[in-house]
């Protein structure tokens, strides 16, 4: 099933995140945007966490590397991470052609909904970029 | 756009062209158009466009110019003949370095010889102000800064030449590495110099600030079938670094002199007198207690610089001072310095923000162009 950016939440920090609800439990699917890949440009490295690590809205959980920066990725909600995508720092330039579903980073378990207040919807983060572009 | 930030001559074309601009020494400079790797590739295959009018331009006047040059610089410019380029390093008294440059002697159509010294952006306003004293001893120098009035533009590549020669009255092919002469393009002067910062064969232009658009539309026309392309700082950095070349304020500053540097050839420490040839001498005679090195960290992460070096046993004996993915290797590529001592080592570890990855020495450059 096709991810629809129109759907998805955004940090100001340029995460996406696709929060679903399965027997009582939130969880969330994390990713970077298409207006982060493209101002990135040229992606070279990314690190992922381990599985099993706690993290809060806002902390970095990982890093993504261009030629010529090291830009951290921030965990957009709190609670830990059950999966990581480990195909994908060995083929970052599909991470340019399908950002919203080949390019999921991680998923995380919600602890609680600490941090979803302050997520954008899309049209609020489209705002955002236009102002930044 | 920042207010307090200059712009080059050819601002107007980079933004029309959607150039990512950032600031940089004081100028506001495109650092890549599409993509730092499209524009290095394009140096390596064709060539690549460069505006560099953040360069300093200082020109040199008047009897004893050269004798003033020789005092400034390590290297000897009293015998550089007209058409000639060398490099050089401005130190100061401590032999520590405040400056990279080279420096041409040219004679205009009309005859008139002087010497022109392009320095580094960043330090530009330093460089003229620590020269300015020194200008008491030499009367009839004057020393003229041609920065604003003109712009500086590097084509780089190995079809560079052979596609831009049309362009100008003068065959530019004929010109050799590390020459330059004063030359033509519509009636306009125009200076040009077989000389660049990428590693591969190419030339440089300075020409008046409002001739720039014109003539960097004309070279990239020229070379629109073979691939020519504008590249901005990004690739120009990745660039240098495939070179082995230093960059002021990385592998170079007012702590490291030029022999630690391995820029040994740049300076002409027998039989001369200069600013900062005692400390020189004495650094020579002892030998540099670092060394500039090549490294290939293991895996697919860059190391940066400010990252530590360390030895086979876990020791601090380093740091990394420039570190980039090397397109042209498809591998990370990194210049460091290490303790003299440690200089000779074939492995060393690399702290790459917590991560400790290996990595191989190896010398520099980590490229090198094929020579016709």
């Amino acid at each position: 099933m096709s991810r629809s950016e129109t759907n998805l939440l955004f940090a100001p920090s340029h995460e996406w995140a696709d929060i679903s609800e399965v027997g009582g439990e939130k969880y969330a699917t994390i990713g970077i945007s298409a207006f982060a890949i493209e101002q990135l440009n040229d992606l070279v490295y990314m690190d992922l966490p381990e599985v099993g690590r706690v993290v809060n809205a806002g902390d970095e959980f990982g890093e993504v590397e261009s030629v010529k920066a090291v830009s951290p990725l921030y965990s957009p909600v709190s609670g830990e991470v059950i999966e990581v995508h480990s195909e994908l720092p060995d083929q970052l330039e599909k991470l340019n052609e399908d950002p919203y579903n080949f390019g999921w980073i991680v998923k995380i378990k919600l602890r609680d909904d600490k941090g979803l207040g302050s997520l954008l919807d899309h049209a609020a983060y489209q705002r955002q970029c236009a102002e930044s572009a | 756009m920042t207010a307090d930030l200059a712009t080059t001559p050819l601002d107007s074309w980079h933004r029309q062209a959607g150039a990512r601009l950032v600031p940089f020494a004081g100028y506001e400079m495109p650092v890549q158009y599409a993509s730092i790797v499209a524009e290095h590739q394009a140096c390596r295959s064709s060539a690549a466009l460069f505006d560099v009018s953040h360069m300093g331009r200082l020109r040199f006047d008047g009897e004893g110019s050269e004798q003033l040059l020789d005092h400034l610089l390590t290297r000897r410019i009293s015998d550089l003949p007209v058409g000639g380029v060398r490099y050089g390093l401005v130190c100061n008294e401590q032999g520590g370095v405040l400056d990279d440059v080279l420096v041409s002697h040219l004679e205009t159509p009309s005859g008139q010889r002087y010497h022109l010294m392009v320095v580094n952006a960043s330090n530009r306003a330093k460089i003229f102000k620590w020269l300015t004293p020194h200008l008491a001893d030499f009367p009839r120098v004057t020393v003229s800064d041609r920065t604003e009035l003109t712009a500086m533009i590097a084509v780089q590549g190995p079809k560079a030449l052979e596609v831009s020669k049309r362009l100008f009255r003068f065959d530019l092919t004929r010109l050799k590495y590390y020459r330059a002469a004063v030359t033509e393009q519509f009636s306009k002067p125009v200076i040009v110099s077989r000389t660049g910062y990428t590693g591969e064969d190419g030339f440089e232009l300075i020409v008046r600030a409002e001739e720039a658009t014109r003539i960097w539309e004309n070279i990239l026309l020229a070379g629109r079938d073979e691939g020519f392309t504008a590249a901005g700082l990004g690739a120009r950095d990745t660039l240098r670094l495939e070179a082995g070349m230093p960059l002021y304020g990385h592998e170079l500053d007012e702590a490291t002199d030029p022999l630690s540097a391995g820029l040994t050839f740049a300076c002409n420490l027998e039989g001369r007198s200069f600013i900062g040839d005692q400390a020189l001498l004495e650094i020579a005679a002892r030998g540099p207690s670092k060394t500039r090195i090549g490294l290939l960290p293991d895996g697919k992460r860059p190391a940066r610089e400010g990252c530590a070096v360390l030895n086979s046993k876990g020791d601090r004996v380093g740091v990394v001072t420039s570190g980039a993915p090397s397109p042209t290797l498809g591998r990370p590529i990194a210049m460091a310095y290490v303790q003299s001592a440690h200089a000779k080592d074939s492995h060393f570890q690399i702290d790459i923000r917590g991560s400790i990855v290996g990595a191989q020495s190896t010398p520099l450059p980590f490229y090198r162009r094929h020579q016709r």
